[in-house]
């Protein structure tokens, strides 16, 4: 078993995983830290960014490279679309996956890249939710990079890297990074995807079983568990033990594994999500009782549904309820419609709802209340007349780099009265930001990642036992930002194995397959005749015909008639009962010459001699059957058999 | 070999009061738990008593699973779990939890409040019996216990039906409940996949039909209610409350608009709303279409279609009424249905199936006067239409779905008897399966296979395999497995007989036998040994024989030719015991080669 690491954020997984012959893709995740690097993209033209300084290093005049860098604040940015980092392509051929796993709509970003023009001819399996809200965040996608069109594609400054400032010049293998793919390749790929429910049992070409557990992270979020007969792996991905909207964390299905994988943890190893709902709460308060408005970067579902609902009660408490809250987002209608269907698919306390029926999240209500309003974009009918200051915005893309998010910033981004709050952990704040430095609004850090930390991790890999436990690198070493904080690692610990993996290697993991697994039919079934061979182990013998279809194997009665009933000898044969034996059948002219340890009796009548070892009998006779069955007899009535 | 026993309480040649007993592998599971709406004494509930003649029911039934709303599968869950008594699982899917309780609260209400019957579950027991369901979603394998799990397929038929798989052990079934196999305005078509089991009990309601096309159902239907309300003519729709109204709602709102007609259409449940709301929430179990729309427009939201008010009754003039229950067997149905029945414009449109014993059983017989419990006569001369529109799968139907789960047997319930005889044949006639149509109380016994999963060291299949691979291929030959079973305390493994022996702490002892014949052939031994190779790969065709160095082997049987170039030879069979059979075939050959 092999398992390959195609992406360079644990966050943002992609892994190959080989095992019985099925190459299998665990999640797509799409690294989107490359966009930091690009100029914001305005619907309309920005005097700020336009009038921003070209750079040059100093000692290039490449006529080619000019115009493609500008610089703002000792930082230099890509003026060109902004271009994406997929997985590794070297590793392997996409043609050859059979199967993509994809654990959350956030691990599947990459998905088009993957399946289309690859040659990919798998299939890829994911949950209701999953491929619903994924296609949301890909559509937003697409429709925040295509409603702002570039002239000019830069691609020059790859050629720099060395002579260009940080943090460009530390860019991650630039040249391999790709454009945007478009919405009918994102159509495309999404129509490979083959809705499961939790605890849905998937066959994999007969060799495999795969099954999704929830994984408490987010709607529809799963832990994928392989098994073969005798093997189990599990690969986590995106989970959290915290008390949110979604169905919590299913312990059980992954427990005992002889391989977990593990990866997707907290990016915000230090903070606690709890306290920073709490400051966000208070800075919102705040910024609304001064007048201010609060502008919140965010993907269109997910933790923003609760921020809804927490926001709701915060503001009616601050009395601040007056003020409304706007959802901006391409496909807002649809991230709140559809979060109100997926029952099945949410905690017990929300589930319950449906039986009332009731509204499964209260910002249902709000919208019916026009507490909340949303809006595809801040163009679209209507916003303009609804808009009304002081208001929360809620609003794509977290990069800060496109979507209805750089209006506005630049909209407000100059009254200290304002306050922009980070909540998704994805990107630096200060990187997202560095574009439009000087700012006067004031901005509030709160990420609020409610995945794994390292304590609840440790907690969670003591409880699952695994054998073996395979993790990114990174998650062995303390993080970069606080090298002494040595609790925030992932523990090597008891008798597991604990194997590090980074980008770009594969490893090979300790599974070796010991055991199969065949059925048998009734008919052969019942001609095992167990022998007991000492107290508590019994022996048989066991033949069929052996049919394999999709890598099952299935023993039929046979019927041939030469090798039926075949049965073993064992032990060592007595000579004296053995003589005794012969004189049964009537044999009575044995005579017994020793030599060393073989004895050979000689029957000069039936001329015929049995040569007698302490583990072998060789009865050597003329093709005279009957003497030899008499023999044959005599021989098996003194050894024991299974 | 073992087998598994179906006895229905309710459904065994019979329509309504669906409740079958399954039995299979130590285990006994209920398939739904109905109620026949055509009865008013005892004969409403299954006979519980088959179970157990007195007492609960829990420690001789370890799972009770609900197809879906109807009260003909689920209307005697809370007497069976609270009054006769039973405490396990009950299995239903989450539409199924969220509606069945209002269905049944409002059967209870008819019954107690309208009829005055006694001995009725309360609403407390409705709830107390609600309490013990476990909603399941689609897919999701689900264990009851350590032996038995039970999987959810789509059926379409109503909101959130579904036909359910249950395996114990190596042997399965599926339940199929009520299906129908063609999408419709509101719900998709059933699916299975190919999950072979010992048997599929398959509803039969339709069992010799096979209906025209959907639309031309639609036509005739919408065709008839616009010549009614055109002369001025009231139209009255029974329907239940979900499943079937919502569909024709669709399809009536849709019409009016086309048509722009102004006739009044009513929508006469309490439940509307609530009913709408729901279907909203599990949006999901809708069809493509619905679904893809949903947040533009909510299909279920309809502009022409009012609520009714019993005042509207006596109105003059047009107009369309949709009322709960769909068998004109009680409420407000059958009330209008008193007054309007007397008017020749009038009509009434039953669009599913009515049990025996109903008002609406009776008038699509034919009818022309009803009588009442309390004396009440009823002329009849409203023009009576039957439009099968009850999402049940015809015979066609069910034909594919047998060829989707492609079961080993076929039982036929929830039909009658004569049909199902018809269609029993076509089963065994076209798919060569054995079919049963136990009536209640009645067990039928089907045999099965087992299939006992063992485990198996790798380098015996290995072993194999590189055997097989060695030869040439042939379709027809057959592989053979052979190893030892070791059981131990640990488990059972197969493995290779060294291995074996090793893991049991004993040394094997090998018995070899060697046989000479004496063969008169002049010539090089070589040539003898040619002459017999050829000889013994004929009598053995199924067998690989081998030659090589003059010496002529299959498995351990050798066989070698000595002397000198006169005529005679001595020719030596050798073989291990265990090849006995194999050996003293080919020594019997010789000899008589020898002769
Ligand atoms: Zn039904």
């Amino acid at each position: 078993m092999k398992l390959y690491c195609l992406s360079n954020d644990p966050n943002k997984p992609c892994h190959i995983l080989t095992f019985r012959e099925i190459t299998m893709m665990l999640d797509c995740g799409l690294s989107m830290q490359s966009v930091l690097n690009f100029l914001p993209l305005p619907f309309v033209p920005s005097q700020k960014l336009q009038n921003l300084p070209t750079w040059m290093p100093i000692d290039v005049t490449d006529p080619e490279l000019d115009g493609e860098l500008k610089e703002n604040g000792e930082r230099v940015f890509v003026d060109s679309p902004p271009e994406f980092c997929p997985p590794l392509d070297k590793l392997i051929d996409f043609a050859q996956v059979d199967v993509i796993l994809i654990s959350n709509y956030l691990c599947m970003m990459a998905l088009p890249f993957i399946t289309e023009g690859t040659g990919f001819q798998g299939r890829v399996y994911a949950t209701e939710p999953t491929l619903q809200i994924g296609r949301l965040l890909l559509e937003e996608l697409v429709i925040y990079i295509e409603q702002c069109p570039k002239a000019s594609f830069a691609s020059q400054w790859k050629n720099f890297l060395h002579k260009l400032p940080y943090p460009l010049s530390d860019s991650f293998k630039p040249k391999s990074w790709k454009q945007i793919f478009n919405m009918q390749s994102v159509n495309s790929s999404l129509s490979r995807i083959q809705m499961v429910g939790y605890n849905e049992k998937i066959d994999v070409y007969g060799a495999l079983q795969v099954v999704p557990a929830s994984s408490g992270y987010c709607l529809g979020s799963a832990n994928w568990v392989i098994t073969s007969d005798h093997e189990k792996i599990v690969y986590l991905s995106g989970s959290s033990t915290l008390t949110t909207h979604p169905r919590p964390m299913d312990h059980n299905s992954i427990k005992n594994a002889d391989v977990l994988i593990m990866t997707d943890l907290t990016q915000t190893p230090i903070s606690n999500p709890d306290s920073m709902l709490g400051v966000l709460c208070v800075v919102v308060g705040m910024t609304l009782r001064g007048g201010g408005n609060v502008l919140i970067p965010c993907y269109p579902t997910g933790v923003v549904y609760d921020l809804f609902e927490c926001l709701s009660v915060k503001m009616q408490e601050l009395g601040v309820s007056n003020c409304p809250m706007f959802f901006v987002s391409p496909v807002a209608d649809m991230s709140l419609a559809y979060s109100n269907i997926l029952a099945e698919w949410l905690s017990s306390a929300k589930q319950n709802k449906v039986y009332v029926p009731d509204e499964l999240f209260p910002h249902a209500m709000l919208v019916k209340n026009s507490k909340l309003k949303h809006f595809k974009h801040i163009y679209s009918d209507g916003f303009s007349t609804d808009f009304q200051e002081p208001c929360v915005v809620f609003c794509g893309h977290p990069c800060l780099r496109y979507g209805d998010i750089v209006h506005f910033i630049e909209l407000w981004g100059n009254n200290p009265r304002n306050c922009i709050v980070f909540t998704e952990p994805d990107f630096d704040y200060i990187d997202a930001l560095a574009p439009y430095q000087p700012l006067q609004m004031k901005v509030a850090h709160c990420a609020i990642d409610t995945s794994l930390n390292f304590t609840q991790a440790n907690k969670l890999i003591r409880d699952l036992k695994p054998a073996t436990l395979v993790v990114p690198e990174c998650y062995t070493q303390p993080p970069v930002s606080a090298p002494h904080l040595t609790e925030y690692t992932i523990e090597a610990g008891g008798d597991r194995t604990l194997i590090p993996y980074k980008w770009g290697e594969v490893i090979n993991l300790p599974l070796k397959r010991k055991q199969g697994q065949v059925f048998i039919e009734t008919a052969v079934a019942q001609k095992i005749v167990p022998v007991e061979i000492k107290s508590g182990v019994s022996l048989s013998t066991i033949t069929g015909t052996l049919q394999v279809k999709d890598n099952v194997y299935n023993i039929q009665d046979s019927n041939d008639k030469l090798k039926k009933y075949v049965k073993y000898e064992w032990g060592t044969l007595n000579v004296n009962e053995f003589i005794q034996k012969l004189s049964h059948e009537g044999i009575n002219d044995a005579k017994v010459e020793t030599h060393g340890s073989v004895v050979v009796v000689h029957l000069q009548d039936e001329d015929a001699l049995i040569q007698l070892e302490d583990n072998s009998t060789h009865v050597v006779c003329s093709g005279d059957e009957k003497v030899r069955t008499k023999l044959r007899n005599a021989v098996m009535q003194c050894l024991k058999k299974f | 070999m073992p087998d598994i026993k179906i006895t229905p309480l309710g459904a065994g040649q019979d329509v309504g009061r669906s409740c079958i007993l399954l039995s299979m592998g130590g285990k006994n599971i209920m398939l739904d738990c109905g109620m026949h709406m055509g009865y008013n004494d005892e004969r409403r509930f299954p006979d519980f008593s088959y179970i157990c003649p007195d007492g609960p029911l829990s420690p001789y039934i370890d799972a009770v699973i609900i197809s879906h709303f109807h009260l003909d599968h689920c209307g005697a869950l809370p007497y069976m779990s609270e009054m006769v008594g039973y405490t396990g699982p009950i299995y239903m899917t989450h539409p199924t939890k969220a509606i069945a309780p209002i269905l049944l609260e409002d059967m209870r209400k008819v019954s107690v409040e309208k009829k005055g019957e006694q001995n009725f579950f309360t609403s407390q027991m409705i709830k107390d019996c609600m309490k013990k369901v476990v909603a399941v979603t689609l897919h999701q394998s689900v264990m009851v216990d350590n032996e038995i799990e039970i999987k959810a397929y789509y059926a379409g038929h109503v909101l959130g039906a579904a036909m359910f798989w249950v395996r114990v052990g190596s042997q399965s079934i599926v339940y199929t409940g009520d299906y129908n196999m063609t999408p419709d305005r509101h719900l998709g078509a059933a699916w299975i996949d190919k999950c072979r089991p010992d048997l599929l009990i398959s509803e039969s309601t339709y069992a010799t039909t096979i209906r025209d096309s959907k639309r031309c159902r639609e036509r005739d239907f919408l065709k008839k209610i616009h010549e009614c309300v055109d002369i001025g003519g009231k139209v009255l729709i029974p329907v239940f409350a979900l499943g079937r109204a919502q569909e024709l709602c669709i399809l009536l709102e849709t019409y009016w608009d086309r048509m722009n007609l102004k006739a009044p259409v009513y929508f006469a449940l309490g439940l509307t709303e609530k009913a709408n709301n729901y279907y909203k929430m599990f949006i999901t179990w809708t069809n493509q279409k619905i679904r893809k729309t949903f947040v533009q427009r909510n299909m279920f939201d309809f502009k022409h279609i009012k609520p009714f008010d019993r005042q509207y009754i006596d109105n003059p003039g047009p107009m369309v009424v949709f009322a709960t229950p769909g068998m004109l067997h009680a409420g407000l149905s059958l009330q209008i249905f008193k007054k309007w029945a007397p008017s020749e414009n009038n009509m009434i449109i039953m669009p599913g199936f009515c049990v025996q014993g109903t008002v609406g059983h009776k008038i699509l017989n034919g009818a022309k006067r009803v009588e009442f419990e309390n004396r009440q006569v009823v002329e009849v001369k409203m023009s009576v239409e039957y439009m099968s529109f009850s999402a049940h799968a015809d015979a066609k139907g069910i034909m594919q779905l047998i060829q989707y789960c492609e079961p080993r047997n076929v039982m036929l319930v929830h039909g009658e008897a004569e049909k199902m005889e018809f269609l029993k044949e076509k089963i065994q006639q076209e798919f060569n399966l054995k079919c049963y149509n136990p009536a209640n109380g009645e067990t039928a016994v089907i045999q099965t296979p087992v299939k006992i999963p063992i485990d198996v060291a790798l380098p015996l299949l290995k072993a194999e395999a590189k055997k097989f691979s060695a030869l040439p291929p042939d379709p027809k030959r057959r592989r053979t497995l052979h190893g030892v079973l070791v059981m131990k305390e640990g488990g059972v493994c197969m493995m290779e007989v060294e291995e074996a022996c090793k893991e049991a702490g004993i040394e094997r002892h090998i018995v070899r036998f060697t046989s000479t014949v004496q063969i008169n052939d002049a010539g090089p031994c070589l040539s003898t040994a040619h002459k017999l190779h050829a000889y013994v790969a004929e009598k053995l065709p199924q067998w690989s024989v081998h030659f090589s160095e003059g010496e002529i082997s299959v498995e351990s049987v050798l066989v070698k030719v000595e002397g000198d170039d006169d005529d005679q030879k001595s020719v030596y069979v050798s073989w291990t015991n265990q090849d006995e059979d194999l050996g003293s075939f080919v020594l019997n050959a010789l000899n008589a080669v020898g002769k």
